[in-house]
């Protein structure tokens, strides 16, 4: 191990001599052994980052190389972990060194001691090629971890291969020409994994939350955007996307995030139960917390360290969904980096590559047949905070050229209360098209007509309001002021979602589609009604207008639906 | 005896540049001695060449002679239990003629992260007495709570107030609050100071005063010792602690001097780039730390400079804290005080700290109605503004009067006025009672028949 010396400190950046180090390289710096990554080479001098608080480290002390990159560990018994941005699971630091974080600790990823039960799924004398699953560990009730042959390792036949308890560092399998596989793989994290391709965005990843599912659909391994100034109801969102998305595993990066709502998630996240299977939540989910206290440094390497995890599971063949709150402030780490580097900035103060950084970032995600044959894929939430919620800054704007889905968070709503608190005029999805066949085959050939007619009403809404903000409702004509009506009906009865209601906080495509259908069909009775000269005050108040509005909070909703909707058509027919 | 060096080579601004050391520790605490003067400081960037260090007192007074030290450690704040009563300056040395502290402990003031992990959620109530906080922007222990407000408008008093009121529900205890005055007016800080008097709360103070005509570098020092402090009487001492530190923008724009010193890259507004980060690090030393019995709550103040909330300061402290405070300058001309405008207030802790078992089971239903037909009437202002009130519907009459109404009694109310969380609903379901029931559209049916003023007589009779 080459030992260099540090010649400079400045925060967290450092400079060092004597090292042979290449870029992105890990060394730990100082007596104590700081993590830190080579950032920067110049003469003979190594610029440094160093994951932690620097405070007394002096120029004359060690700087060890490691000969490897920053790496995250992958193999059994990730799944459940709270971990800070660059995989040092926060339990055991807390073990090791009280409530508040030390510097110099490093721990593995994940524990090598345990012994995992290994069952090879290949035998001695089978071909196994680069991201082949050559066994399983039961590594949660309900999830089976695949053990692979690394991407970068050759493959070839099978030489031996063991049956029994291992832990991750022991062989379980030895290759023709020698190489053993072990149950834990290391990948730098700045690398993408490879897939054998990439494919179409074809399928929708299931939220539950009707603006999302019934308006702006995301695809499974598609990317979002969820910006929004403070107090939007951001992180409400994401944490609501986490519980009742339909994914295998979750994975949430709290980069940049708040303590208090970090122990808000930790604490809720091993309480939730799996909607699906009554299991933890937790069991298939991976914490990255990162606290906005936390070094700058290692928030920046925090996405990075999430997203392998993320594709690490893909390749085995599940859908993951990664949460990134927020990659303003992981954008800011870069910027605070550059601007410490001396780097010339560019817009606002970002790097000039901050485009170009969160293309790669995004380009991870994606549906993908894996090197193991079967099919997974990585869907993408990010949260942008643009400053002063100005959405033409920078982060905000590179952001938008990349991903698909735009969920408009609206602090107007949120000072309504109105959640999810998602524009619905100024959202969008470009997976519009691509997921209609899924849902004409699996929900309702009427799927994107009603969504289409709802969003219609609702534009027709949005310039009525205007009118009628200079001259008042009562002036408009019958038929717009039932437009108004039939669009209020759509944003409280419909839109409107509580995500602390047992029920209200999840519905069904199936529901969704009633839901809306029942609302669309008001609307067609209360056109009639004019037509035939009734009076809009009289159709508005029907009492099964407000039994609708109740729809939407019961479980076995259908038989109520029925009802209120037999006493929509009498209550119409009846009226004169 | 530690060495020291007389090869200050460059004095700068509120910086000195010192050459031919021994290796110096960066952040490591600095003396300088000048005619026997003792200043101290702090080093900033270290190297086999030349360290810089920044002068907390103000480089006045230095010159290439001085005598300059490296104590070999960083900043520690020393600590004990006597530290309670005390007024101590901006860099925590004692203003009130009283000794200097003797410590039992001393404390890196750097501060480490608390560990996500090891962190409590909060979720115990603090009633403040203050309608437009308990009712719909309810604060929590362990929550960081800034108020953003303007020149000239009176946070000051809302802030004494809440110093005052504070108290968790079903308790005696009471808060031990700590003061920190970053660059404000002589005339403020008496004014706190005397309020502190008049109720006896300076006995279970800590006050640090860095007034206007003290150096703007020590405004660096004293948040951070003022946080060190309360994170020895909350997780030391098992105390409640209320820290109040004002003005935040004061503090923004001495880091703003010393980074332009540092000729460094600017951010935006000229701002450093890591004033994220640092604000992070000051607002994130709140919270409850599981199975401590203390908890720290913040409540910073910052005034936004032409009352804009895009701002760089409070922009970027709206991303780390737990909500905001806002402090409007219409309510204000209206004579209503507090002047909080709920409306793009918030807080983000509000639902674990209300409801069955902390407050009451009917709060949030009831807030949401109030602050929705309040938005409502205050659009509405602007369409009678161009219409004229007699040409609105019934049904938005109704919530324009609601919204003056709202104003008037569940807003306003005196600076001594304390009322508990239980009237703050009452005046909510009072005004609320003005409308007609199939508008209450927000408060489920088994809450009206329990508190609306129609029922609530006849359910109290059974």
């Amino acid at each position: 191990m080459e030992v260099g010396k540090v010649k400079r400190v400045a925060g967290p950046l450092v400079q060092a001599v004597g090292l042979k180090s290449s870029m992105y390289d890990l060394v730990l710096v100082g007596e104590e052994g700081l993590m830190s990554e080579v950032i920067g080479i110049s003469g003979n001098k190594h610029i440094i980052q160093v994951y932690e608080d620097t405070g007394g480290v002096r120029p004359g002390e060690p700087v060890k190389e490691t000969g490897a990159p920053l790496v995250a560990q992958l193999g059994p018994g990730i799944l459940t972990q709270i971990y800070d941005g660059i995989q040092r699971p926060l339990p055991k630091l807390a073990e090791m060194s009280g409530d508040f974080i030390s510097r110099g600790l490093f721990v593995d990823g994940i524990d090598h001691k345990k012994k995992w039960e290994f069952k090879p799924v290949v035998k001695k004398g089978d071909v196994v090629k680069p991201g082949q699953a050559i066994g399983e560990v039961q590594e949660q009730l309900l999830i089976k971890h695949k053990i692979m042959v690394p991407p970068k390792m050759k493959g070839g036949a099978i030489k031996e291969i063991y049956s029994g308890n291992f832990n991750v560092d022991e062989t379980v399998a030895v290759l023709e020409d020698g190489s053993k596989i072990t149950m834990v793989q290391k990948w730098p994290v700045r690398q993408a994994r490879p897939v054998a391709e990439k494919l179409a965005p074809t399928i929708p990843l299931r939220t539950g939350q009707r603006v999302v599912d019934g308006f702006f659909s995301l695809a499974k391994g598609g990317t979002a955007a969820i910006p929004g100034g403070f107090g939007t109801g951001k992180t409400v969102m994401q944490q609501t996307l986490s519980k009742w998305a339909d994914v295998d595993i979750v994975i949430y990066v709290g980069c940049g995030e708040r303590g208090n709502e970090m122990a808000d998630l930790l604490h809720e996240f091993p309480e939730l139960q799996d909607p699906r299977t009554g299991r933890p939540l937790m069991e298939r989910s991976i914490v990255y917390a990162n606290t906005s206290n936390m070094p700058v440094a290692a928030r920046e390497a925090s996405i990075y360290t999430g997203m392998t995890t993320a594709e690490y599971y893909r390749d085995m063949g599940y859908d993951c969904l990664m949460t990134a709150d927020s990659t303003s402030r992981w954008a800011e780490a870069m910027r605070e980096m550059g601007s410490r580097l001396e780097e010339m900035p560019g817009e606002e103060g970002y790097p000039a590559y901050l485009g170009a950084r969160l293309a790669d970032f995004y380009e991870r995600a994606g549906r993908a047949e894996v090197l193991n044959g079967g099919q997974g894929s990585v869907s993408i939430v990010g949260a942008v905070s643009p400053a002063g919620g100005d959405f033409t800054e920078p982060v905000t704007q590179n952001t938008l050229r990349m991903v698909k889905v735009f969920w408009a968070l609206d602090s107007k709503l949120t000072q309504r209360r109105h959640f999810p608190s998602i524009n619905w005029l100024d959202s969008y999805s470009l997976y519009d098209q691509t997921l209609e066949p899924w849902f004409v085959e699996n929900v309702s050939p009427d799927w994107n007509k009603n969504k289409r007619r709802a969003m219609a009403i609702l534009q027709e809404n949005a310039e009525l309001e205007e009118i009628v903000m200079l001259v008042g409702s009562d002036a408009l004509p019958e038929d717009q002021q039932i437009t108004l009506e039939v669009a209020r009906m759509i944003i409280n009865f419909w839109l409107a979602q509580s995500a602390f209601h047992p029920v209200d906080t999840f519905a069904p495509y199936k529901k969704q589609f009633d839901l809306l259908a029942a609302i669309l069909k008001f609307r067609d009775y209360a056109f009639e009604a004019v037509q035939k000269g009734i009076p809009v005050a009289a159709i508005t108040s029907v009492p099964s207008k407000d039994a609708l509005a109740k729809v939407r909070l019961e479980a076995e909703y259908e038989p109520i639906l029925a009802k209120v909707m037999a006493q929509m058509d009498s209550e119409f027919k009846a009226l004169k | 005896m530690t060495k020291e060096y007389k090869t200050i080579t460059e004095i700068s601004g509120p910086l000195i540049f010192v050459e031919k050391t021994e290796p110096v520790g960066y952040n490591e605490l600095v003396e300088i001695r000048t005619g026997g003067e003792l200043k101290r400081g702090q080093v900033l960037d270290t190297s086999d060449e030349i360290v810089v260090i920044q002068v907390f007192e103000g480089t006045g007074g230095l010159s290439k002679e001085s005598a300059v030290s490296f104590t070999g450690d960083v900043i520690k704040m020393p600590l004990s239990p006597g530290i309670v009563g005390r007024v101590l300056s901006g860099s925590g040395r004692p203003r009130d003629g009283g000794p200097e502290i003797v410590p039992e402990v001393l404390r890196d003031i750097a501060g480490a992260a608390i560990n996500p992990a090891s962190r409590e959620k909060p979720r115990a109530f603090i009633q403040t007495g203050i309608s437009t906080i308990d009712g719909t922007n309810t604060l929590v222990r362990g929550q960081k709570l800034p108020i953003f407000s303007g020149a000239g408008l009176p946070h000051n008093d809302v802030a004494l107030q809440i110093a005052r009121q504070a108290k968790a529900l079903g308790e005696a205890e009471s808060f031990a609050v700590i003061f920190c005055a970053m660059g404000i007016t002589n005339e403020e800080a008496q004014h706190f100071l005397a309020d502190f008097e008049r109720t006896g709360a300076l006995e279970r103070a800590v006050v640090f005063l860095n007034l206007a005509d003290d150096p703007a570098v020590e405004r660096i020092l004293t948040p951070r010792l003022g946080l060190t402090t309360a994170e020895y009487l909350a997780f030391d001492l098992d105390m409640h602690v209320l820290i109040i530190y004002t003005d935040m923008t004061n503090y923004c724009e001495s880091l703003r001097q010393m980074g332009a010193a540092r000729e460094e890259v600017p951010g935006r507004r000229g701002y450093p780039g890591y004033m994220y980060t640092d604000l992070a690090i000051q607002y994130e030393r709140a919270g409850i730390i599981r199975g401590k019995k203390g908890s720290i709550t913040q409540f910073p103040i910052l005034t936004m400079p032409g009352d804009d909330i895009t701002h760089p300061i409070p922009d970027l402290s709206g991303y780390i804290t737990e909500g905001q405070i806002i402090i409007s300058r219409e309510l204000h001309r209206k004579g209503i005080y507090p002047p909080v405008d709920i409306r793009p207030s918030l807080s983000r802790l509000m639902n674990s700290g209300i409801g069955k078992g902390h407050t009451r089971e009917d709060h949030r239903a009831v807030s949401d109605q109030l602050y929705a037909y309040y938005a409502e009437g205050n659009d509405l202002r602007g369409l009678a503004a161009i219409v004229g009130k007699e040409a609105l519907s019934e049904r938005d009459k109704l919530v324009l009067e609601f919204a003056d109404k709202f104003e008037k009694r569940f807003v306003n109310q005196g600076r001594d006025e304390d009322r508990s969380i239980f009237d703050t609903l009452q005046i909510g379901w009072d005004l609320l009672a003005d409308l007609p029931e199939a508008m209450l559209t927000r408060i489920d049916d088994k809450y009206i028949k329990a508190y609306h003023p129609k029922y609530a007589a006849s359910a109290a009779k059974k």
